[in-house]
This record gives C-alpha cells, sequence and structure tokens, in this order.
C-alpha cells in the first residue's frame, strides 16, 4: 500500500520564560516546509514534553529555550526519553547557548543547537537531512 | 518477541502511539495490528465535538476529560486540526489547552491533521480511535477541525455529537440552519457568561422546535463557561443522558452499525484511491487514459468509465 508518511515534530518551550516568538516563527516555518507540527506552547516541563512527544509519536522534539536553563531541560530531557526507551526521537533546539556549553550539550546526545542569527532555511533543511518519519522504516 | 497488537493489548503506551502513526501515515503494517485488535474494540463510549473556531472546544474537552477522570472513567482524545493546502504541513496546536492532564496514564491525547480529507475529520480519525478503544479507553473524544459547516463525518463515528455555539454568533445561526442542526445531540451553548446569551439560546431552541423530534430525542441545550468549568457537570450529565436513552431505546446498536458501514467506506475510499494512484503510476494503459482526457483529445468521463474498466479488469 502506498504510504503517506509525513515528519512530525513537538516544538515547545520548557521553563520559565516567555518569549514564545521565537518557537512561534519556527513552527509556522517548519509547517510551511510541509511537517506536522505538534505545538504545545509555553511553561512546560520536562515530564510534560516527554509524556505529549510520546503520545503524539513524533519523529523529533525541537525546543527554545531563552532562559539560560539550557543545561538543566535538555540533558534532563534526554534522560527522560532515555528511561521510557524513546531515545530514537531526535533532540534539537535553539536559544541564546554559549560556546562551551554547545559542546557539552552536543556530547549529551543533543542533535544540533541553532544561536541566533540562524535562518528558518537552515533549520528546515537539517531537519530534511537529518530527520526521518518512523513509519517509514 | 511480542507483536505491536500485543503490546498495544499490554498496555504499552508508546506502542499505541506507534500504531496510530502506522494507521495515520497508511501503512500496512498498522493495518494488520488493527485487524488483530478488531475484536477489542467495540467497548468505548464516542463523544464527537464540533462548533466554529473559537467557540472554545478543546478547553470544553479539557474540562470534560476532567470530570470524567474524576468520575474513575479512562479517556482517549483525538484532536484534529488542518492541514495547509498549499504546503502539506500543519500545526497541531489543541493539547495547548489539555495540558492538566499530561501526566496522567488514564488520558491519552492524539492530535491528527486532515491531510486534505474533508468533513473535519482525518482519513485516519476512525483508525485511531479503534486502537484507543482497543487499549481499553471507557470514553473517546474526537474534537473536529471546527470549520463550520461540513463537519458532518462526525455523526458516522460518535455515538453522542455535541455541537458548540457561542453568543453573539451571527453567521453561524447560518451554518445551523445549513446542517449542524441535524450533528446535534447536544448544543452546548459555551461562553454563557457573554452578552447575548439568552437571545443565542432562544434562537438555538426555536430552531429545534423547527426540527421537530423525529428520533425521540429532543436536544438538550448546555450553558457553559469552559474557561472556568462552569456548566461542564452538568454537560457530563447530559452526555450521559444521551448514551443511556441510546441505550434504552436500542438506538446504540443503529449507532455502532452506522459507525461500522461508515468504517467500511472510508477503508473502501482510501484502498481505492491508492490503488488509482498506483495504476496511474505503473499501468502505461491507464496513464495513456489520461493523457488522453489531458490533451483534450477525449472528454473525461469517457476516460473515467475507461479507468473503471481497466481497474477491475487489473
Amino acid at each position: 500500500m502506498q504510504e503517506q508518511a509525513r515528519i512530525r515534530i513537538l516544538v515547545g518551550k520548557p521553563g520559565l520564560d516567555g518569549h514564545d516568538r521565537g518557537a512561534k516563527v519556527v513552527a509556522r516555518a517548519l509547517r510551511d516546509a510541509g511537517f506536522e507540527i505538534i505545538y504545545t506552547g509555553l511553561h512546560q516541563t520536562a515530564e510534560s514534553i516527554v509524556s505529549a512527544a510520546i503520545e503524539e509519536d513524533v519523529d523529533a522534539i525541537g525546543l527554545s529555550i531563552l532562559s539560560g536553563a539550557h543545561m538543566t531541560y535538555f540533558p534532563k530531557i534526554r534522560k527522560l526519553l532515555q528511561e521510557r526507551g524513546a531515545d530514537d526521537i531526535i533532540v534539537f533546539g535553539g536559544g541564546i547557548i554559549p560556546e562551551d556549553d554547545l559542546q557539552a550539550l552536543e556530547q549529551e546526545g543533543i542533535a544540533r543547537l541553532f544561536t541566533p542569527g540562524t535562518t528558518t532555511e537552515e533549520i528546515i533543511a537539517w531537519v530534511r537531512d537529518n530527520v526521518r518519519p518512523k513509519s517509514a522504516a | 518477541m511480542a507483536t505491536l497488537a500485543q503490546r498495544v493489548r499490554g498496555g504499552e503506551r508508546r506502542a499505541a502511539a506507534r500504531l496510530m502513526r502506522l494507521l495515520d501515515d497508511g501503512v500496512s503494517a498498522g493495518f494488520d495490528a488493527l485487524r488483530e485488535l478488531y475484536p477489542d474494540t467495540g467497548r468505548a463510549r464516542i463523544v464527537g465535538v464540533t462548533g466554529s473556531p473559537g467557540s472554545g472546544k478543546s478547553t470544553l474537552v479539557d474540562q470534560l476529560v476532567r470530570v470524567w477522570r474524576d468520575r474513575g472513567l479512562t479517556v482517549g482524545v483525538v484532536a484534529i486540526d488542518p492541514t495547509s493546502p498549499f504546503s502539506g504541513g500543519a500545526i497541531l496546536g489543541d493539547r495547548i489547552r489539555m495540558r492538566q492532564h499530561e501526566a496522567d496514564d488514564g488520558v491519552f491525547v492524539r492530535s491528527l491533521a486532515t491531510r486534505g480529507n474533508l468533513g473535519g475529520l482525518s482519513r485516519s480519525t476512525r483508525d485511531v480511535v479503534a486502537v484507543m478503544d482497543a487499549m481499553g479507553m471507557d470514553r473517546i473524544v474526537i474534537e473536529t477541525v471546527g470549520v463550520g459547516q461540513d463537519e458532518v463525518d462526525i455523526v458516522g463515528t460518535a455515538h453522542t455529537s455535541l455541537v458548540v455555539l457561542v453568543p453573539g454568533m451571527g453567521d453561524d445561526i447560518q451554518a445551523i440552519k445549513a446542517g449542524i442542526l441535524e450533528i446535534a445531540d447536544i448544543f452546548v451553548l459555551n461562553k454563557a457568561d457573554h452578552e447575548g446569551v439568552d437571545r443565542a439560546e432562544r434562537e438555538i431552541r426555536a430552531m429545534i422546535e423547527l426540527g421537530g423530534d423525529l428520533d425521540g430525542w429532543k436536544p438538550p441545550i448546555v450553558r457553559t463557561i469552559a474557561s472556568s468549568g462552569e456548566g461542564v457537570l452538568n454537560l457530563a450529565d447530559a452526555v450521559d443522558d444521551h448514551l443511556r436513552w441510546l441505550d434504552e431505546t436500542g438506538r446504540f446498536e443503529d449507532r455502532v452499525r452506522r459507525a461500522r458501514v461508515h468504517h467500511v467506506r472510508q477503508a473502501l475510499r482510501d484502498r481505492f484511491e491508492r490503488r488509482l494512484d498506483r495504476a496511474i503510476t505503473e499501468q502505461t494503459g491507464i496513464a495513456g487514459l489520461i493523457d488522453a482526457a489531458a490533451s483534450g483529445e477525449q472528454d473525461p468521463y469517457s476516460v473515467a468509465d475507461a479507468v473503471l474498466a481497466e481497474l477491475s479488469v487489473g
């Protein structure tokens, strides 16, 4: 039977910062690139993001963190995904992240981090190159 | 190793979520698993929620889920949002309003995009509902796209359908006339603290009177303020009343039969469409026929008949 697989990505913002403009711009750009975006909005906990990602069977989670809490949330979400046997879900994100932290997070298994100045085209191109719909396996 | 169907039966959320994905993406392994699970379906009570964008459907569903959880029921939610016809992408944002249940294993929320399907549901909605049913969810809520006038597919799927309206709707009254009236088992007048609520209720009531009670059930009008939860207990009771009425009058079986027939027709349409797509790319004879229509050499009706004849042979 012919398949109609679409890439599904959860876009969310963990933690306390209330700046969701970036997340919304990225969500819209990814939609316009033909992906299905589950937008979960502001003030998410790591647990709620992981639960939603599992129920929605997303291929990737894209997080926007501008509060400086990136060293807490990214590793925590990776750990929760591992605990629930879902660490095949790719985690990427964006925010104001210092160079040293970028390297540390990439070692923790965060697939890609985008810093200020990144164009939406770059993000879309990265998703196309790195994310596959799981149903197409 | 356990099959996908066995893992769903065992209550594995990840397996259920993956099965829904396979079904949504039209992967045949998904239908094999669903075939295996089909004997486990038919227990859930299915409630449809439709209404215009901004009428508060998601917030209302969130509140209904809370009441049902308090009453010890497990709940599945299927929330449908539109796919962009230009890009094929979608933003599915209904979960934003259903976050109080995120840590609750008795609730499973799944967002689906219409992917070009009309009628307010995605092609996969019935399949995803079947998975939630097999998971053992007591209630399953389907929240339709909510574009207004063509949400009729919910009738073929849900046991009880709610139509959500708000005061000051104006044009929505036209939508009611155009067919939403026939969908509603229950009218929900949400945002009941807004101006014009009495007038809106009068208008809906007049319309109900006009429609008569053909089926022996007169749709109640329930006022709610979903943002505060006011009236939601009454709404949950109204849903129970309707489900009980269906049971007592034997109409529940009718609705189940109707839903099964809709399901078969949907499955047939999907299969036919896929077979046609494949035939157009693979069978040169059919591609040739379509070319003949493209060039204007033949009329579309003769070509369609010829293609149909080809397909039944192949």
